[in-house]
């Protein structure tokens, strides 16, 4: 049962999240996820042949993506939005918000951005309306969260160590948005020519532990409302491991752990942006384009 | 005149933030309160924070106005 204050479509902890986001700060953040972004986003706004005069960062738990935008040359004000105060670097521009609720006026962001931080939002599709809303028309969203097979190795083996140990299976690990499910959000969002792809990391540990531990430092550990209200018992993670290692693990018996980085991005709709032609409105015959004979219907092909 | 753009005094609000701001509840006009530190919300009956200059728009952090 979610709590009473709490409706019971939220899938995520907000709350809890902060705190954890905090503990992993203390550990020494893994960042090798977010680095990755960072970098792959610095490529993909260099093929962007424009400025942003304002951009926006939506919750990115590290500054890497905000120094990416900032040494890209092509960005004026960074704006960066988080749940939590982070200490950013002198002279970009902070504000504490949620990102199911955006306190942004509509139109005035060029490029809005995200990393990591949008798998833990509940209302992923209020989120995305929000954004396209705050952006200028012909403004640029491009955003990069966990989803796909993120973690597949360990929700099945948590789970059935659970049920072996517990007889019942509890959700430890959070659900992940599927990536053509993705694309049909930001294309009802209304944003225009909106793209997704995905980029699979696999990573390698020594152990179960040690994929916790980085989860830990990532902020990421299970912050779902409806876990069981007791931790993890010794014994379930000692099967899980065994179970990982036994169905997971390569020949030197390191384990494999997926991470599905999906990226998303679309347009603020601008009349300057290719359109589709109405139909019926050809210039030229298609099968004088593919230099082919036209067939009409109901004449038979080959005779 | 002789206008520093560091000039702005530590823990006020950066004047660029006000102009994007509005309110995240009801995505209306935001008042800037300068001695209080506030950016108030009319429609909302909300007050949000301003700490170190941080705008802090989250209604459960905001002082509620009657």
């Amino acid at each position: 049962m979610a709590s009473p204050q709490m409706p019971s479509s939220q899938v995520f902890d907000r709350p809890l999240l902060r705190a954890r986001r905090a503990r992993a700060a203390a550990l020494g953040p893994a960042t090798f996820l977010i680095d990755r972004v960072a970098e792959d986003l610095a490529e993909r706004l260099a093929a962007v042949l424009r400025p942003f005069p304002l951009a926006v960062d939506l919750g990115t738990p590290t500054e890497a993506l905000r120094n990416a935008l900032a040494t890209s040359g092509k960005i004026g004000d960074i704006v960066a939005l988080d749940r939590a105060v982070v200490v950013p670097a002198s002279g970009r521009l902070q504000v504490v918000a949620d990102e199911e609720a955006l306190p942004l006026r509509d139109g005035v962001a060029d490029l809005v951005v995200s990393g990591l931080a949008l798998q833990f939002v509940n209302d992923l599709p209020g989120t995305l309306v929000q954004v396209r809303r705050a952006l200028k028309p012909d403004g640029l969203f491009i955003a990069a969260l966990l989803g796909g097979e993120t973690l597949t190795e360990l929700r099945q083996a948590l789970a059935e160590a659970e049920a072996e140990i517990e007889g019942g299976v509890s959700p430890r690990v959070a659900p992940f948005v599927d990536v053509h499910e993705l694309g049909n959000l930001l294309q009802r969002a209304g944003f225009a020519l909106p793209v997704t792809d995905l980029d699979r990391v696999t990573v390698r540990y020594e152990s179960v532990l040690g994929l916790m531990l980085d989860l830990r430092r990532m902020g990421a550990a299970n912050a779902l409302i409806e876990r069981r209200r007791s931790p993890l018992r010794r014994a379930t993670l000692l099967r899980a491991g065994e179970i990982y290692l036994a169905r997971f693990a390569d020949a030197d018996r390191r384990i494999r752990a997926t991470f599905d980085i999906v990226w998303l991005s679309g347009w603020a709709p601008d009349p300057s942006q290719q359109q589709p032609l109405k139909p019926g409105s050809a210039q030229v015959r298609l099968a004088d384009a593919l230099g082919s004979r036209e067939i009409s219907a109901g004449e038979k092909a080959g005779r | 005149m002789s206008s520093m753009p560091t000039a702005r005094p530590a823990n006020t609000v950066d004047p660029k933030l006000l102009e994007i701001l509005v309110c995240p509840v009801t995505k209306g006009p935001l008042e800037y309160d300068a001695a209080r530190q506030e950016l108030i919300s009319r429609a909302a009956k909300l007050a949000y924070p301003i700490r170190d200059g941080i705008p802090i728009m989250l209604a459960d952090e905001a002082r509620r106005l009657d």
